[in-house]
């Protein structure tokens, strides 16, 4: 009795969420028809930076076509979490940056708009971008999941007025160099080199570098991991000497989870040497001189190693991609089009101090100065992709906490030896393959 | 709540006296679970559905591939417990090893967050002056935001341009400094940082309860006791501890499940990468669903978890119930 007389409340109650719940989905869809939202990443020095750049542009697309588009900045630590769920819930945004080295994680999980011959059609064609660039854009023989938006590379930035304090008269060219600078720069409260030794996926991008070097393929043909290969050992162990070893990195720098910190060290001579993508605007932010700051490229193991590639960055950069569930793709592959303009691509990459993407875009004398020629140079012809495999995210995320309790051991004192890393690689290959 | 008696003559005096009395007999009941309707139906979207969620999830193969469409993920059977639970193997093997540090951790911080919070709870029982500014200023952690607080934590925790070294070897000598000052956030150091932080967030919390439960305890007994000649000791360990065993009891076992699940202290204190040494079980699982991608690996270590909680809730309740009986 009791319960019958309960059953219709329950019910009318259900009934009213489930009613509250279609109209509220049915007024987002119409909402957004005029609108397209837009998740760009952290490419200038904070959130705030970054909408003070992106909101001009934005509006000048709005004046153009008249369509608006909704900026949210999302910061790294958050910005892969967001995709994932906005894959998972199917309510993402129309347009967002990715790191270009998710892409072929990203692309396998069918949530980004193949762009198909067709699609690169609208927006230009395939033909304007940097052949390296676009490669980095999805695994191979299948339609990019977006396209080139910054372009970025590493390089070695180094102070020069320490370099001329220690007798040294050009930057290192090879590993040894690099080594023997470092110990004459290392004395009293001053290092040779500064690392982000961790952040798990700097160190990432540096095992896939050294490693490109030594001669490791990360991945073979079949997609399979093979991370504990002697190849891969040396250049990780290369990496993680400079602390344990060499000593010219300060053992802190286990603790250094964010750029800023290492950019502060050579700006104020704690440190003389830094490994990292071309960020001439956030040294001059924390008050470093540009004149007395030096690029070259990474130096290259000598003598080199056997199988050893001549390669001295990743491809790095932005992709901009199109999120398959859009109501918008028309709108959205236009702001595509916009953001990727020779226009665009001078004023973002100038001020961003990236590289353009789109080879009509490097007219601007912005783009001729020295650091940036060696920039574009490691990006043309010394740079290759990180293993475009579905599993690269999970490999840098992997990789890269591996190498932060190497290095975290090492600044405790205790002795890496290439069994030690071997292990460290063996657990990595086998959690790779248990989540495959 | 069942007030029969009063309402017939008032009915009866109106001239309805059978039909009233029993609509309001049938009519009071649905209000109570009318009320409760709304927190029910929130349990059940909030806690009940995502745990069912999470069991059928753990029986998917749910990586990258299908996070778009779920129901293409191919049926995985209990591949995902058996990895979970295979110690021979990396992933099992390193689900067990972090299983131990969380159950360490929780020991400790539990353990210390109790000792911290009857002590002060009992000194602060007699009145004196300042006490009620003691009592404010023990509260503060537990009112800080979470965030806010272990940041400064992690600030302060700092090899270089960190209070606790700068404190401990400037200041005190009793650790290195320059090059020999100790790490506190990687290698070993990072496990006493995370109990030391733990304690400090949890302890006002058993302070307030011991407080509260202290109240409770009727006054007459510590009279009585002390015409006996009881001493402070005495009376500590036959008076207030035996009459605080419910409120210990609640204690500890809330204490227990917060920090066996603290997601937030680790994750804020060591970012997404704990160190091995303090690689708690809720950072663990985070990692091997959300930063490898393979939900159904995560939900199946979720489910243990949450099994293993079960467990051990069940048997506490049961032996500390059984032994109260006891008494």
């Amino acid at each position: 009795m009791r319960i019958r007389k309960i059953t219709p409340g329950v019910v009318l109650a259900l009934l009213a969420a489930s009613a509250a719940g279609c109209g509220s989905s049915g007024k987002a869809g119409q909402a957004t028809s005029q609108t397209l939202t837009y998740w760009a990443s952290n490419q200038g020095t904070s959130l705030d930076n970054d909408r003070q750049v992106l909101q001009p542009e934005l509006d000048k697309f709005t004046r153009q076509t008249g369509i608006k588009v909704k900026l949210q900045v999302i910061g790294w630590p958050d910005l892969l979490n967001r995709i994932l769920a906005a894959t998972t819930s199917g309510q993402g945004p129309d347009v967002l940056n990715i790191g270009n080295t998710w892409s072929a994680s990203l692309q396998s999980t069918g949530a980004l708009l193949p762009f198909d011959d067709a699609t690169l059609a609208k927006i230009g064609g395939k033909g304007r971008f940097l052949g390296p660039s676009l490669a980095a854009t999805g695994a191979a023989g299948k339609a990019p999941a977006g396209v080139p938006l910054y372009g970025q590379a590493y390089a070695l930035y180094y102070n020069k007025k320490m370099f001329a304090a220690a007798g040294i008269d050009h930057p290192p060219a090879t590993w040894p160099e690099l080594v023997a600078d470092g110990k004459k720069l290392t004395h009293g409260g001053q290092w040779g080199l500064t690392l982000q030794a961790g952040q798990v996926t700097e160190n990432a991008h540096h095992a896939a570098i050294l490693g490109a070097q030594q001669g490791a393929q990360l991945f073979d043909s079949a997609g399979k991991p093979h991370l504990s290969s002697p190849q891969e050992v040396a250049a990780i162990k290369q990496y993680v000497d400079l602390m344990a070893v060499d000593k010219i990195v300060n053992p802190s720098d286990a603790e250094y989870t964010d750029t800023s910190t290492s950019l502060k060290d050579v700006a104020t001579g704690k440190a003389a040497m830094f490994m990292n993508q071309a960020s001439q605007g956030s040294f001059k932010l924390v008050g470093m001189k540009l004149d007395d700051l030096g690029v070259t490229p990474i130096p290259f193991p000598a003598p080199v190693p056997a199988g050893g590639r001549h390669v001295n960055s990743f491809v790095a950069g932005i992709n901009l991609s199109v999120f398959k569930n859009t109501k918008n793709r028309d709108a959205a592959l236009k702001f595509v089009k916009f953001m990727d303009s020779a226009d665009e691509q001078k004023i973002l990459n100038k001020t961003y101090g990236s590289l353009p993407v789109v080879s009509d875009a490097y007219s601007d004398p912005a783009f001729q100065t020295p650091a940036t020629k060696v920039f574009q140079q490691v990006l043309a012809t010394s740079a290759e992709p990180l293993p475009e495999v579905p599993q690269e995210s999970q490999f840098e995320t992997l990789v890269g906490g591996a190498m932060k309790t190497m290095f975290a051991d090492a600044a405790n004192g205790k002795p890496i030896t290439d069994e030690y890393v071997r292990a460290k690689l063996d657990q990595v290959d086998q959690q790779l393959a248990a989540s495959g | 709540m069942t007030s029969t008696t009063s309402p017939p003559a008032v009915e009866r005096a109106a001239g309805e006296p059978d039909r009233r009395p029993a609509r309001s007999r049938r009519k009071r009941p649905a209000l109570p679970y009318l009320l409760l309707l709304p927190a029910l139906l929130f349990e059940l979207l909030i806690h009940i559905v995502p745990m069912f969620v999470g069991i059928g999830m753990s029986l998917l193969h749910l990586t990258q591939f299908f996070i778009r469409n779920w129901s293409a993920a191919p049926g995985a059977g209990l591949s995902n417990y058996r990895l979970a639970v295979d110690f021979h193997a990396p992933v099992g093997a390193a689900l067990l090893r972090s299983f131990w540090t969380t159950v360490k951790f929780t020991v400790l911080s539990v353990g210390l967050s109790c000792l911290f919070g009857m002590a002060a709870a009992v000194l602060m029982q007699g009145s004196f002056r300042g006490r009620g500014l003691l009592r404010t200023l023990f509260l503060v952690p537990y009112a800080l935001p979470l965030y806010a607080a272990v940041i400064t934590w992690a600030f302060m925790l700092q090899r270089d341009n960190g209070l606790v070294n700068h404190l401990l070897g400037d200041d005190l000598h009793v650790v290195g400094t320059n090059t020999h000052a100790p790490f506190w956030l990687i290698g070993g150091n990072s496990f006493v940082s995370l109990v030391a932080v733990s304690v400090w967030r949890s302890w006002p919390f058993a302070f307030l309860i011991l407080m509260a439960g202290l109240q409770n305890i009727p006054a007459d007994l510590y009279e009585a006791s002390a015409l006996d000649g009881a001493s402070w000791w005495r009376q500590l360990r036959s008076v207030t501890l035996p009459m605080l065993r419910p409120v210990n009891q609640v204690l500890v076992l809330v204490l227990f499940l917060w920090t066996f699940n603290d997601f937030n202290t680790p994750y804020v204190l060591f970012g997404k990468s704990a160190p091995l040494q303090a690689d708690l079980i809720s950072i663990h699982i985070y990692q091997s669903s959300f930063v490898t991608w393979n939900f159904g690996s995560g939900s199946a270590m979720s489910v243990l978890l949450l099994l293993f909680l079960l467990l051990v809730t069940a048997v506490y309740l049961v032996s500390t119930g059984r032994r109260r009986s006891d008494v």
